[in-house]
């Protein structure tokens, strides 16, 4: 049997090979040589064909037939053969093999060997690839070396040490007593080592924090002599003495200062030295630094120290060194809500990082400067972040979008700012934005009452350029089925109001209802905009048109609406102008703050269908707001609720019954008689609540016809709440044949006079009939 | 504690694997596709940090050859630069004026000098010449073996 080839031979033969199929036919080859070489039990070459295996293994190649070889090895007495025996250990077993468990007695008698750097290979590959069994069958042995006078192995035990403790902590504490005296050495290598066990040990141990919290002074000792010692060969790197050791001492501090003012105290004085002193020319400087200003912000230092830091951050932020800007903005991201003014004072240098090449960078910096925008900084901060998102990747977008819309939520300071803010969002990443931004945004509309107009025009002339961006669309639609009648009626007064003809209204709508471009979920936004508009527009038989032509829409959902909508429109037409009212102001879930709206009278979009009962209080549709503010702001009452039945034509006396008692201590009044209709309202208490009248108003008709379409809608003063229940039914009977009985139940916490605005609609002989009026005659009883 | 070292040259073909946490073959296979794929899509002027799942990945390129460490949350990634860094001089020390194929054809001793340098993810020994000399020692030892059997050579 020829000698098998040398592994630098082997090499050389497989790099010439020019494809894969010709590198794999090479390999099969010399693993079916190796393989026969191995059962063969040969000795003397099993070194040079594992060897091979393990380039060939990096190559990608399976090699686990070679494992036992490795274990052959690593027995072996010839140092040559273990040196890659460990290293064949290293790379093809694991604990998640049986077979590494033979590897523990090999071990055992190589950690007592005579020769040092016999014992170092067995160290390393314990303290790299050590199982939980092996540390538990060897740790003795390794605590054992951790007492050896020998530095060489004293600092591969401390290490080995390290890696038992991760792998069975319950082992801690018997290395206790070895670590005594570790930091009293001089050799380097021993003092690295064993501050990384001490870390490792206070780390996992409050006790041993605890115990080692009298090691500060001594750990101080040393890092003042690295600092102050002149040039040492040995551990000089650019000018600083061991950079390495300066770290990990650095990081036990920060450990061991932690929450402890004594600790923290000691260290105060090395840590402003370092903090002053390093050399920041080169990275080693800036490691030291970085590893300084972390410790200082973690542990009980005096406010001086902090402002050391965070200015040392601020400097790193202005480093040519990308990396060192990188680090001082994850670092200030850390602070920045402890040290919130510290960090503003570097707000412009962390703005100008936004325009950084580096995408690492350019996020950090976005999330700082979300984390730095307050009241006093939102304009000029909004202008950055908003030509960010113009410019910025797509991988941003979304955040940045999202980051936008909470900022402008919160520190908005006018109106009017916060909508073009969300305009400009949409309009430049209106893709990107999140799907629960567009709820938020609608009411966020609803509640600018006085900007209506103004966002109605802007998102039309929006729409006018792009139907692309869906969450922009679905807005977009939702605010012209809101107020249509502002857009064409040129009401706006913040700008120069646009010419738009209803027409031209629709035209848009119903382009959004066939683009392509569109999703399902605007379709339905922008068909139940269409309906909505049948209110506000006075063209109604277009919009009947379309309606109907969606009825038939392969779309379940839009063939849904656009049934019920036609439903509106043949059977309860005279339900339709109170159903598509102007939406109340809607309230925010106080629980899940302003990402969640809840669903009060006034549905949100899209289930308008469902509301198949009028909102309890209408607003007439140019006055003034004083007499309507149900909801507004986050008065809730807990009485208030829509708990009403979806039947219209329900008897509101059932409603009654719900209400407690019926004692009519207060006397009826007579709210309204004009025209032959006559309104008269009863009273009762509701139990349990006393600031809750209940009233009951009678409508009756004098006249010889019917009054059909009869709706009855009321408005109160501010202090007051307001809710309207259903009515008995919509029409009057003519001369007083029956009544029409609705309940309206009126909250009255401040006990203020009771002063009502009603609104009347009915048709009578086919013409309508509208009328206000006001109801100011209600006896002392209702309110006091 | 450092997780991982990979070496791999610009066409993605890996040099060095060391690992400091039991994984899979395929796990391991899985990482070094995308630290190979993440390391190369790289903007030559970029920063040397990325993040990859919970860990920091510092990466450098040292003529053609990536080094890529990966290392804990809490460590600090500027040390590392000096890690790899420090490495780097140790190979180029032993090798002289260290190239690629050095480290293809002697990639044991890559592995050799990387346990003299780091053990457990730590780093065991911050003076390069007691490094040089540990290595130059345990040489010597394997040359005590050859000697023992002078008529073979059980390294090319």
């Amino acid at each position: 049997m020829p000698a098998p080839i040398r592994l630098r031979e082997l090499i050389r033969t497989i790099r010439t090979a020019r494809t894969q199929a010709e590198e794999r036919e090479m390999i099969q080859k010399e693993c079916a040589a190796i393989r026969s070489s191995f059962r063969e039990e040969d000795n003397t070459y099993r070194c040079r064909n594992v060897a091979k295996l393990l380039y060939m293994h990096m190559l990608g190649y399976p090699a686990h037939f070679g494992q036992l070889e490795c274990l052959k090895l690593i027995a072996s007495q010839k140092f040559t053969d273990k040196r890659i025996g460990y290293l064949g250990a290293m790379l093809l077993l694991d604990e998640r093999q049986d077979v590494h468990l033979l590897m523990t007695n090999c071990i055992k008698n190589d950690l007592n060997h005579s020769t040092q750097y016999v014992q170092g290979l067995a160290l390393c590959t314990l303290g790299c690839m050590g199982s939980s069994e092996m540390c538990r069958d060897l740790a003795g042995e390794v605590e054992k070396l951790l007492k050896t006078s020998n530095s060489y192995l004293r600092k591969k035990a401390a290490l080995c040490a390290v890696h038992v403790i991760r792998k069975v902590p319950e082992l801690m504490e018997m290395f206790l007593p070895a670590t005594k005296n570790l930091l009293s050495e001089k050799n380097h290598g021993v003092l690295h080592t064993s501050v990384v066990l001490l870390t490792e040990m206070c780390e996992r141990s409050p006790d041993m924090l605890a115990h080692f919290r009298k090691l500060v002074p001594q750990l101080v000792r040393i890092l003042k002599n690295l600092i102050m010692s002149g040039y040492s060969p040995e551990h000089d790197v650019s000018g600083i003495s061991d950079p390495f050791l300066q770290v990990r001492i650095l990081r036990l501090l920060r450990i061991l200062g932690k929450s402890d003012d004594d600790s923290s105290e000691a260290m105060n004085d090395i840590l402003a030295q370092v903090a002053t002193n390093t050399e920041t020319s080169k990275n080693v400087g800036n490691a030291i630094l970085y590893e300084t200003v972390l410790t200082i912000m973690d542990i009980k230092s005096e406010s001086g120290l902090r402002v050391l830091a965070i200015n040392i951050l601020g400097r790193f932020l202005l480093n040519n060194d990308k990396n060192i800007r990188y680090v001082a903005l994850t670092s200030l991201l850390k602070t920045v809500q402890t040290d919130h003014n510290a960090v503003q004072r570097h707000r412009s240098t962390i703005v100008d990082c936004l325009k950084d090449l580096d995408v690492s960078i350019k996020r950090r910096a976005m999330e700082l400067s979300f984390a730095l925008v307050n009241g006093n900084n939102i304009r000029g901060m909004m202008k950055e972040l908003l030509y960010f998102l113009d410019s910025c990747d797509p991988e941003f977008k979304a955040d940045c979008a999202s980051g936008v819309f909470l900022a402008a939520e919160k520190y908005a300071p006018s109106k009017r700012w916060h909508i073009d803010t969300i305009m400009r969002v949409l309009t430049t990443a209106g893709s990107y934005v999140r799907d629960d931004s567009v709820p938020n945004l609608i009411q966020l509309i609803t509640n600018s009452v006085e900007m209506h107009a103004y966002t109605v025009q802007r998102l039309y002339k929006a729409l006018l350029d792009d139907i692309s961006q869906q969450p922009l669309v679905q807005v977009a639609s939702w605010c012209i089925g809101e107020y249509g009648d502002l857009l064409v009626s040129g009401q706006c007064e913040e700008e120069e109001p646009i010419q738009v003809t209803e027409d031209e209204v629709l035209d848009v709508l119903e382009g959004l209802l066939v683009s392509n471009l569109s999703a399902a979920v605007t379709r339905g936004y922008s068909l139940t905009a269409i309906m909505k508009l049948s209110t506000r527009f006075s063209g109604v038989n277009r919009i009947k048109k379309v309606v109907s032509i969606y009825g038939s829409s392969i779309d379940v959902e839009l063939q849904q609406r656009a049934v019920e909508y036609n439903a509106l429109f043949k059977k309860y037409d005279h339900m339709r102008p109170a159903l598509l009212e102007r939406m109340p102001i809607m309230e925010k879930s106080a629980s899940n703050g302003p990402t969640e709206i809840v669903q009060t009278n006034g549905e949100t979009e899209p289930s308008v269908v469902d509301s198949k009962h009028p909102p309890p209080v209408s607003q007439p549709a140019n006055q003034a707001n004083d007499l309507l503010d149900l909801l507004g702001g986050n008065d809730v009452v807990p009485v208030i609720q829509t708990t009403v039945p979806t039947k219209p034509a329900s008897a509101g006396g059932e409603l009654l019954d719900l209400l407690g008692d019926l004692s009519l201590t207060i006397p009826p009044m007579t709210a309204y008689n004009k025209n032959g209709l006559k309104i008269d309202f009863t009273f009762e208490r509701a139990n349990p609540n006393p600031n809750v009248a209940v009233i009951t108003i009678h409508a009756s008709n004098s006249t010889e016809a019917d009054m059909t379409d009869f709706v009855f809608q009321a408005a109160v003063p501010k202090t007051f709440q307001l809710q309207l229940l259903s009515p008995s039914s919509n029409v009057v009977p003519a001369l007083n044949q029956g009544t029409v009985t609705q309940v309206i139940r009126v909250l009255n916490p401040q006990k203020q006079q009771l002063r009502m605005r009603i609104k009347l609609t009915y048709t009578l002989k086919g013409s309508p009939v509208q009328d206000l009026a006001e109801v100011n005659n209600f006896p002392p009883q209702s309110w006091q | 504690m450092m997780r991982f070292l990979l070496l791999f040259s610009r066409q993605g073909k890996l040099r060095l694997q060391k690992w400091f946490t039991p994984m899979s073959e395929r796990e391991k296979k899985k990482i070094i596709r995308d630290m190979t794929t993440m390391v190369l899509a790289r903007q030559p002027r970029s920063c040397n940090f990325l993040h990859w799942k919970d860990l920091k990945v510092i990466y450098k390129r040292y003529a053609s050859l990536y080094f890529c460490l990966a290392i804990e949350n809490q460590e600090n990634e500027l040390i590392a630069l000096e890690v790899i860094h420090r490495y780097v001089e140790l190979l180029d020390k032993y090798f002289g004026n260290v190239c690629e194929l050095d480290i293809i054809f002697n990639f044991e001793k890559a592995y050799f000098i990387l346990d003299e340098f780091l053990i457990g993810g730590e780093i065991q020994e911050t003076s390069k010449q007691m490094v040089n000399r540990s290595i130059e020692a345990s040489d010597m030892l394997q040359e005590d073996d050859i000697s023992e059997w002078y008529e073979v050579e059980l390294f090319g």
